[in-house]
């Protein structure tokens, strides 16, 4: 939710102002607004409320630059979460300015120095456009600097307003802060005046600010920051209980009035209150003292700039910062070249890896769209930056694959996936004619054959796309299109693409899930010897889906009461009888050797993109030699991995008394500790016979036992990898992963073993091969949460200290419960011989809400984490 | 400047304390029902791009749908419809090339929506409320469509404000009771349009109150300029509408957060017209009207609003059945607001007196 802040004394930001700031001054005059922009985020940053903008330079277009500046603040929310205060001296800046700025800003300023009927008739135009507005202490004499003048300027001006229906919340007074200690008499009580006039104005104009500009307080003390930070920070100790509430100050530059050098203070003070006439004097001779002891400079570069460049990348793209992300690029990609890689490997890494989590960020309401606007903008310029080295490199490979015509269909104009999709299909040799946005179905036929292009790619993220995606559709078939076209997009999906766009359309359609399928997919379609089949096999999927669809219309939900009423009833009498040793039971360090009999290397290959199984698929004719090569490396480096000791096997399991409680479990973790464990019952409707199933099913209600696990045979490996890394080792850094990820699941099947034969011993006289294993041929289930069966991740949050797991094993949950080291694997136990494994799917809200109490979460939370269930 | 008086607000206002008005539904769906071709919405006029999909055009060449699917929703208990105008702004319209219908389009709509809410008065005696429809277009004020120039605007404040007020004009010149800004995803553009209309209402010389609807794209609470409710209520307060509220985005029980925080921050009458739900993997609203009432009828026990109608996917069935659910209930009163500062960026800013 937004933070409504309510303030009691307002910082603006002055550092945007091109009068007050010579750094921002020159970047502007240079036309570098990239640079300039930054300079508006440190202000939010360091605590400015209000950025106040001020564009007025003889030398400049000040209402094209004010426009350009304002513009661009817009598209980062980091920023533009904040009022902007539209400060020029001219009108017509000002004007340009609000025909910019969305939110309620404030003008900065108006006054009677031109007579009143120009002031109403800006006044005016301020209520018109929505805007506060700051009303200068001036008028047709001018600027007011003693007391009363200020005062009765300003009573003028509330009066005059007010009669106008400008409402008086939305005045801010600015009485003119004037230098002091100039070493002339007459100036020596302008700050007296200004504090004293602040309370005669609050009680005289109900509901009215009051702010200034705080610089030019201690302009004759200019070089001297120690000093000039002193007397602001004296000036507004006296000035805020007079009733200013609002001052333009560099947020980053204030001292706390106590922490002030007490005789610097002391100085300070005596100028302000002109408590004497030498005061000025005293000041000037002291300052002398602190001059050159400014410790503030620029505050030094920020943190993030110091961190690893593929952080920083993905800093730059969360954050939508793109002051640095040519010279990060270069430098990801000079990385990436010198341990072999290619310039592509900075996209699908580094970029990537930080675009994905722009994309759970904006998936999970953490980020909104123009964040992620912005994100696409730092990815495009961090492509654009890399295409000639790919281009160039893309040479030497193969030229043209094929060529394909993408476009985000009329009436919608997200184009981040498509544009993603872009990239990687031209890093893989592709030719790709980007249409843009909205674009309507004419102008994509039209490409399509002027280019005579290969095929064509439709993206839309909102739901009218979809139709819009039929029509397209329709009008290819209608001008006799035969070449394949392929959906993708955040609301596409396989059904609708079957259901409504196949059937639109004779040629070729294939919904493509992600950018990764994108490569692949269009590769199919052009090759001479995967086109048919890949073809005929997709129209079977989707004939086949359509078959489903119309045998049963939408997958009925039903009610969790029904689904309950349908519950799976297990056997009491088949109940395993109580452990041997419950309890905790804590491995701190397995035997790899042991573990090595129990790895399920089917998923090892599937890892390397090697689909078939072991053994098979070591003589598989097509991927047979590069599977036994890999199998061959593999195991030499298992015997290094286990005489050379490089892994610590941790892990702990643990057996619990428990009973059943509707659907949760409640589990005596300790004497005085027991917990509810929830878990999701099944609501799609049933074939009669068919029971919607709940791990709960599996546990008597008149007690019974489960357990818990956690392993991991990550721990050991970093210094390894890391010894790769030097060497360039791309290919030894990827297979240790993989053998600690196999080394982890095998950990958690002899773990599992080691439960049923010993632990729990409902299974004493097991005697399984690891085939029989791998088929999961035993009695009981290990199910994980975040896994079909008990698909809440959040689930870990219970698990792992019912087992003390972090500190048993060294596993630690991240924000999002993934598990790390990532070798690790974690989950429940059931003894029942009728438990098995199942997938709970699509639940219905009210089995979600009435989760969400039984978790003890929030229903926002309990939703975040079961989204996928949901639809 | 005083401005005629149609005695639209006062009825209006006098209505909305004793009762939880009813305002229509969605016409896109009820258009779909018709299974238009492009002759349906081309009609006899010589135009020269594909028309199908150009609701708005059906005011001139099936004049005869449009006043069905009005008269449907005042059969089924609205106080109040809107005209079928959402995308009858210039910049819209170039879309299917029927920029120089504008003016006709809009007056003609604002008539045959009037002889509906005529013809139902004539039955029973009780008057109903024309708003007219004014979408967000289909360009906005506040986003570069470049992502490499993010500076870049598609239209400008100016020419989008003038296109809002010819269309506001021709909408007042057709006899709407007020104006309706409705599903606003860009705020910029919102303001702009608020300015035009009340220009517009200026120069008719007639008082043609504003109300004004919010709409949320992200699950995050915000439009798609990023503005939260409370930012956006903030920025358009100068106005005065006579509602303001939320339109489309999510189905009633998402809204219902939103409708809070506007509740309690709004000093005016609050409308809020929620979609059937949320659109299935079709793009099809599964929500049934007794659903639709159900949900809203859980605003009315917390007095989120004033007025209340549907969005994509409702149909004057579920029209009907809101009415029905909200049959006694009480309306939501108006709160007084301490006289504060109240500034917007993307987010609300309050500074205390």
């Amino acid at each position: 939710m937004a933070t409504q802040s309510t303030a009691t004394f307002v910082n603006i930001g002055e550092r945007t102002n091109i009068t007050g700031s010579a750094a921002f001054k020159k970047l502007i005059m240079a036309g570098d607004y990239a640079k300039a922009v930054e300079v508006a985020r440190q202000q939010v940053e360091n605590g400015a409320q209000i950025v106040d903008v001020n564009m007025d330079e003889g030398l400049l277009d000040s209402q094209a630059a004010m426009e350009q500046f304002l513009k661009l603040i817009t598209a980062e929310p980091d920023i533009s979460r904040v009022p902007v205060m539209i400060d020029s001296s001219k009108w017509s800046v000002i004007e340009a300015g609000l025909k910019c700025v969305s939110g309620k800003p404030i003008v900065n300023s108006i006054s009677m120095k031109e007579g009143e009927a120009q002031f109403l008739e800006h006044a005016r135009k301020c209520m018109a456009y929505g805007a506060a507005v700051v009303v200068m202490a001036f008028d047709e004499v001018g600027q007011a600097d003693t007391k009363a003048r200020k005062v009765e300027i300003c009573e003028r001006a509330y009066n005059l307003l007010v009669g106008i229906g400008f409402p008086p919340e939305d005045i801010i007074f600015d009485p003119n802060i004037f230098a002091v200690a100039t070493g002339i008499e007459e100036h020596n009580n302008y700050a007296v005046d200004f504090i004293e006039a602040c309370r005669e104005i609050r009680a005289r104009c109900p509901h009215v600010h009051i702010s200034g500009g705080l610089s030019n307080l201690s302009f004759s003390f200019r070089g001297n920051e120690t000093v000039r930070r002193a007397m602001h920070s004296v000036f507004l100790y006296h000035a805020i209980p007079a009733g200013l509430d609002m001052a333009i100050v560099n947020a980053g530059q204030l001292d706390v009035y106590d922490t002030i050098d007490p005789e610097l203070r002391t100085a300070c003070e005596d100028v302000i209150l002109n408590r004497d006439v030498d005061a000025g004097e005293r000041l000037v001779t002291l300052a002398e003292k602190f001059r050159g002891t400014d410790a503030v400079a620029e505050k030094a570069a920020e943190e993030w700039r110091g961190w690893p460049v593929e952080k920083r990348i993905e800093h730059a793209l969360v954050k939508g910062i793109d002051a640095h992300v040519i010279a990060d690029t270069e430098e990801a990609r000079l990385a990436v070249a010198a341990r072999g890689g290619r310039p592509i490997e900075v996209i699908e890494g580094p970029l990537m890896d930080g675009m994905n989590v722009v994309g759970d960020l904006f998936g999970s309401g953490k980020m909104f769209l123009p964040q992620v606007v912005k994100s696409a903008r730092v990815m495009k310029q961090a492509v654009a930056h890399l295409f000639p080295y790919i281009e160039a490199e893309k040479d030497e490979n193969s030229k043209g694959k094929g060529r394909i015509i993408m476009a985000t269909v009329k009436g919608d104009v997200h184009d981040i996936g498509k544009n993603i999709v872009g990239v990687v299909m031209q890093c893989n040799g592709f030719e790709v004619i980007d249409l843009g946005v909205m674009v309507p179905w004419s102008t994509i036929l039209e490409a399509a054959n002027e280019n005579n292009a290969d095929m064509i790619g439709l993206s839309g993220l909102i739901t009218p796309s979809l139709d819009e995606m039929v029509t397209v559709a329709e009008e290819m078939q209608r001008a006799g299109f035969t070449m394949p076209l392929l959906i993708g997009g955040a609301t596409t999906s396989k059904v609708h693409t079957a259901l409504r766009i196949d059937q639109a359309y004779e040629g070729p359609v294939v919904h493509v899930l992600d950018a990764s399928r994108a490569v692949g997919v269009a590769t199919a379609l052009v090759s001479d010897t995967q086109k048919d089949g890949f073809v005929s096999q997709t129209a079977a999927e989707y004939g086949h889906i359509r078959e489903v669809r119309a045998g049963k219309g939408q997958s009925a939900l039903i009610s969790i009461e029904d689904a309950r009423a349908n519950a799976f009833e297990i056997d009491e009498a088949l109940k395993p009888h109580d452990p041997k040793q419950p309890g905790l039971h804590v491995f701190s360090d397995w035997d790899l050797a042991d573990l090595r009999q129990y790895i399920d290397w089917t998923p090892f290959f599937r890892a390397w993109e090697l689909a078939g199984n072991y053994p098979a698929i070591l003589t598989d004719p097509v991927v047979g030699e590069s599977a036994s090569s890999l199998f061959a490396d593999a195991q030499a480096m298992l015997d290094q991995i286990i005489a050379e000791k490089w892994i610590q096997a941790k892990g702990v399991a643990a057996l619990w008394p428990c009973r059943r409680d509707g659907d949760d479990v409640i589990i005596h973790v300790e004497d005085e500790k027991h917990i509810r464990m929830p878990f999701l019952r099944q609501q799609i409707a049933k074939r009669e016979g068919r029971a919607n199933m709940c791990l709960a099913d599996f546990i008597s209600h008149d007690g019974d036992w489960i357990g818990g696990f956690a392993v991991t045979a990550g721990h050991g490996i970093e210094t390894h990898l890391a010894q790769f890394k030097a060497r360039h080792d791309d290919y030894n850094d990827i297979l240790l992963k993989a053998l600690a990820d196999r080394l982890a699941e095998a950990f958690a099947e002899r773990l599992h073993h080691h439960v049923r034969t010993e632990l729990w011993g409902y299974a004493e006289g097991e005697q399984l091969t690891n085939e029989a294993l791998i088929k999961e041929e035993y009695r009981g289930i290990r199910p994980a949460p975040g896994y079909p069966a008990c698909p809440d991740h959040s689930q870990k949050q219970l698990l792992f200290p019912m087992l003390d797991a972090t500190h048993h094993t060294g596993i630690t949950l991240t924000d999002s419960l993934a598990m790390w080291p990532t070798a690790a694997v974690s989950g429940f136990y059931f003894g029942h011989p009728q438990s098995e494994y199942f997938g709970v799917a699509r639940i219905g809200r009210d089995q979600l809400e009435e989760y969400a109490m039984r978790r003890g979460v929030d229903l926002a939370t309990a939703e975040r984490w079961l989204r996928p269930n949901m639809d | 400047m005083t401005l005629n008086d149609s005695g639209a607000e006062t009825a209006f206002r006098e209505r909305a304390a004793r009762k939880v008005m009813i305002f229509d539904g969605g016409y896109g769906t009820s258009i779909q029902k018709y299974g238009l071709s492009e002759a349906d919405y081309r009609g006899d006029l010589p135009l020269e791009k594909d028309q199908k999909g150009n609701n708005d055009l059906l005011c001139l060449t099936r004049p005869d749908i449009v006043k069905a699917i009005h008269t449907a929703y005042l059969d089924n208990g609205a106080d109040m419809i809107e005209t079928n105008t959402f995308s009858g702004t210039r910049i819209a319209m170039a879309d299917y090339g029927c920029e120089h219908l504008v003016h006709e389009l809009n007056v003609t709509a604002a008539r045959l929506a009037r002889e509906c809410c005529d013809a139902a008065e004539a039955k029973d005696g009780i008057k109903r409320f024309v708003a007219g429809s004014i979408g967000p277009t289909n360009k906005t004020l506040s986003i570069s469509p470049k992502v490499n120039d993010p500076a870049f605007r598609e239209v400008d404040y100016d020419t989008l404000k003038e296109q809002y007020h010819e269309q506001c004009a021709a909408l007042i010149e057709g006899g709407v009771d007020f104006l309706l800004i409705e599903t606003c995803f860009d705020t910029l553009n919102a303001k702009a349009a608020g300015m035009a209309a009340k220009e517009a209402e200026a120069a008719s010389g007639r008082s043609v109150p504003l109300m004004l609807s919010f709409t949320i794209t992200d699950m995050s609470g915000r439009n798609l300029s990023g503005h939260t409710i409370a930012a956006f209520w903030y920025s358009l307060r100068h106005l005065k509408p006579l509602t303001i509220g939320v339109n489309c985005a999510f189905g009633a029980d998402r809204l219902r957060p939103y409708l809070s925080e506007l509740s309690k921050i709004a000093d005016t009458l609050i409308l809020a017209y929620p979609n059937a739900g949320l659109p299935n993997e079709l793009g099809q609203y599964d929500e049934l009207p007794e659903q639709t009432a159900e949900l809203i009828r859980v605003w009315i026990e917390e007095g989120l609003v004033n007025m209340v109608g549907g969005c994509c996917g409702t149909t004057p069935a579920h029209i009907g059945a809101i009415a029905k659910a909200l049959e006694g209930a009480t309306p939501r009163p108006i709160p007084t607001l301490p006289v504060i500062t109240r500034l917007a960026g993307l987010e609300p800013m309050h500074i205390a007196a």
